[in-house]
């Protein structure tokens, strides 16, 4: 992976249609990457012996978390790794999304035939815009008093920011309250249910051929609505690379790297850094609002717990491999943190009950260590492979401090991504071709 | 200054050149009095207990290379930053082109066409030459994020990005770092870092430029060079005040010294009147030389 990402810069330099063949190219890193991580899954499931529909469902999961990371791995691109804006409230964001939609979407008092919590019954589409406009603006009030704190103190707020969500989130005084005869609220601890997703709405009643011939040809019919709600979360994450790759290679992107560098020399070149900041981070939190939306909003129910910052060190892990700057390295370090150290641990537990016969548990450490005294390793064993979640920790330890040592910067780190709208490495070769032309030839030909 | 302003599409900055030319081809024949460029009066600003500026007077004639020189210690870089909005004074005022920009903040200062450069270069080291050129501009459509972001709209923003490609290679080629363009800007030379600064800080259109020791650390022949640079935009109506240690090369090419000790201004004049002040061979050389 390394060499891919060292042997970007000489190829692009290469190529003559600079913009087009950039795109592929980056296209072809992640495309290897994802075929890369793919293959080995379907081996593990072939190990494993899954069927057509266990693979499919396997891919599905493992497609589904890289989209919905990525997206939040080119948000915390576009504040780091561009604007030097350390956002460590990743999930605040998120949550604020998803729980305004889900209180503005949920049916009026009344109208709820379930009798779950009821909401402003506002239509499905206005409760999304909702819900973005919701995180943009308390992105806002996030960075409003805070952006004059250096990167550091920043960090500690976007954080606490986030924690006061969550808490405020889980609040019994908010579980259920009414203001203005409206009856509404957050489900407290308990959680809410969330809003039906459209996806699945629409392969259960207009779709429902589709499932049934899918069905047909022998595999889970449910993997019909999963599959398309990915390919829905492809073209989101689609949307957000060109959105935020346009926002870098342009004038705006390019004073967002200027403070990066130097805040103060970009103060004294007449740039109102503040606001340059704000808009930067906005821009981010509504992307962070929409994401939520769709990935804890899309699993029918949310509570607070889901909103712990776990979840953005995560995200930040994924940058940090890619390399903080470069979105295709956001993407491909995503593809790797999910494919390695997220889903990795839980597959090789799999794998290991598969093919090693083992027996009972071993549900403490003194159990596992008190086994191995009695000359019995397999205790330990079991014992590490009964913290899935633990051993995720463990990996993500090992594989951070592997990577490091090669790719410091991580694997794009090395990148450059010139902040032009336009092709700054062509002019420079043209001006230079016509200087050449010009000195020896006086001028010929151009 | 070099490569015309035909990127700025601000009628304001059109009009501020047509000025700068204007009073270059002759201060005198605007119809008002020779009004100076920058005026600082009785400057004060104290840090905890130590008065760092205790009464800074000057004025910057425009068109004119003015040398600010001192002892270390003397309040030069202190006088710089209180000029250009780093921090506010504790009392006097900065008047800039007749304005009062007493304690505005220094994107507002440089705005207004006060440009300073920094006594450590402060490039953007993770951008290359070019890129750090290009930063500069004013008024540039594709800093509003929609623009750059929206189809219809991003078409304006490459347009107006082949101008400022272009101005910035001029500006490039005056300074001779052309051949860096594509460089990171973390990897050039001390001297070369400093050429790379002056060039920015042009990129703004500045109607003065407040240079901080922009010789220090630059060997002889970047120096030379640099100084070349100086002076031919100085003859085309450019505005400098700069800060610098060596004297000879202040009495040399500045038209105006200001000479400051111990947070004050001490004298002014031209060189030849300050190099005769007793005080100033004083200030400079404690005394022991006379």
């Amino acid at each position: 992976m390394s060499d891919d990402a060292t042997a970007g810069g000489p190829v692009e330099a290469r190529l003559p249609a600079w913009a087009a063949d950039y795109w592929a190219n980056d296209l072809v890193k992640i495309g290897a990457t994802l075929a890369a991580v793919y293959a080995v899954y379907l081996v593990i499931g072939a190990l494993l012996g899954y069927d057509l529909s266990g693979q499919l469902n396997s891919l599905r999961r493992l497609t589904f978390l890289i989209v919905l990371y990525s997206i939040a791995a080119l948000v915390v691109n576009l504040h780091w790794g561009y604007s030097g804006l350390f956002n460590i409230g990743v999930v605040g964001f998120m949550a604020t999304g998803v729980y305004t939609t889900t209180m503005l979407s949920r049916p009026l008092q009344g109208q709820n035939p379930t009798g779950t919590l009821p909401g402003l019954g506002l239509p499905f589409p206005v409760a999304v815009v909702g819900g973005v406009l919701a995180a943009a603006a308390v992105g806002y009030v996030a960075a409003l008093p805070s952006l004059r704190l250096r990167d550091d103190y920043f960090a500690i707020v976007t954080l606490a920011f986030a924690e006061i969500i969550r808490i405020t989130v889980k609040a019994s005084e908010l579980q259920e309250f009414t203001v203005f005869g409206v009856t509404l609220g957050t489900g407290g601890g308990r959680g809410i249910r969330t809003y039906p997703n459209p996806v699945d709405e629409f392969f259960a009643g207009p779709g429902q051929p589709v499932v049934e011939a899918v069905s047909a040809l022998g595999v889970d019919g449910s993997l019909v609505a999963g599959w398309a709600f990915v390919l829905v979360l492809v073209v989101l994450l689609a949307g957000v690379y060109l959105l935020i790759t346009r926002l870098a290679e342009s004038p705006f992107g390019r004073v967002l790297k200027a403070i990066r560098d130097d805040e103060q020399a970009t103060l004294g070149l007449a740039k109102d850094t503040a606001s340059f900041k704000i808009r930067a981070f906005i821009v981010g939190c509504a992307v962070l609002g929409l994401l939520g939306i769709v990935w804890q909003g899309s699993q029918g129910y949310v509570s607070p717990s889901l909103f712990i910052p776990q979840l953005t060190f995560f995200i930040w892990i994924a940058v940090i491999v890619g390399g903080a700057g470069s979105n295709t390295g956001s993407i491909v370090g995503t593809i790797l943190f999910v494919g390695v150290v997220y889903l990795g641990p839980d597959y090789l537990r799999r794998l290991v009950e598969e093919y090693v016969s083992l027996s009972g548990s071993v549900p403490t450490f003194p159990g596992a260590v008190g086994a191995l005294a009695g000359g019995d390793p397999q205790g330990v064993l079991l014992y590490t492979l009964d913290q899935t979640s633990t051993l995720r920790v463990v990996l993500t330890g090992v594989f951070l401090v592997w990577l490091l040592r090669t790719n410091p910067d991580g694997l794009f780190g090395d990148r450059r991504e010139i902040a032009s709208s336009i092709d700054l490495e062509d002019r420079v070769e043209r001006r230079r071709a016509r200087g050449d032309a010009d000195g020896q030839e006086g001028g010929g030909s151009e | 200054m070099t490569a015309s302003s035909d990127v700025d599409a601000t009628d304001e900055t059109e009009l501020d050149d047509a000025d700068a030319d204007e009073r270059a081809a002759d201060p005198d024949a605007t119809g008002r009095p020779a009004e100076p460029l920058l005026e600082v009066d009785s400057l004060t600003k104290s840090f905890g207990g130590i008065d760092a500026l205790n009464g800074v007077t000057f004025d910057v004639t425009a068109g004119m290379l003015t040398g600010l020189i001192g002892p270390n210690g003397a309040g030069k870089s202190t006088t710089f930053n209180v000029i250009s909005g780093v921090f506010p004074p504790d009392s006097g005022t900065v008047r800039f082109g007749g304005e009062d920009v007493t304690g505005l903040a220094p994107n507002e200062t440089a705005s207004r066409g006060l440009v300073r450069t920094f006594q450590m270069a402060r490039e953007f080291r993770n951008m290359t030459v070019l890129e750090n050129l290009m930063v500069a501009p004013k008024a540039q459509v594709g800093e509003t994020a929609w623009r750059s972001v929206l189809p219809g709209a991003r078409g304006a923003v490459s347009d107006q990005e082949e101008e400022v490609f272009e101005r910035a290679w001029s500006m490039l080629e005056f300074f001779d770092i052309d051949h860096l363009a594509l460089e990171n800007a973390g990897n050039l030379s001390g001297g070369q870092r400093k050429l790379l600064e002056l060039a920015r800080a042009l990129m703004l259109d500045p109607e003065m430029l407040l240079l901080d020791e922009p010789f220090a650390g630059v060997n002889p022949s970047l120096e030379s060079k640099l100084l070349e640079r100086i002076e031919t935009l100085r003859d085309r109506g450019q505005t400098f005040l700069l800060v610098e240690h060596d004297m000879d090369l202040i009495m040399e090419h500045c038209e105006r010294v200001i000479v400051m000790h111990q947070g004050r201004t001490l004298v002014t004049g031209t060189p030849e009147e300050v190099q005769s002040q007793e005080e100033v061979v004083e200030a400079y050389l404690g005394g022991n030389v006379a």
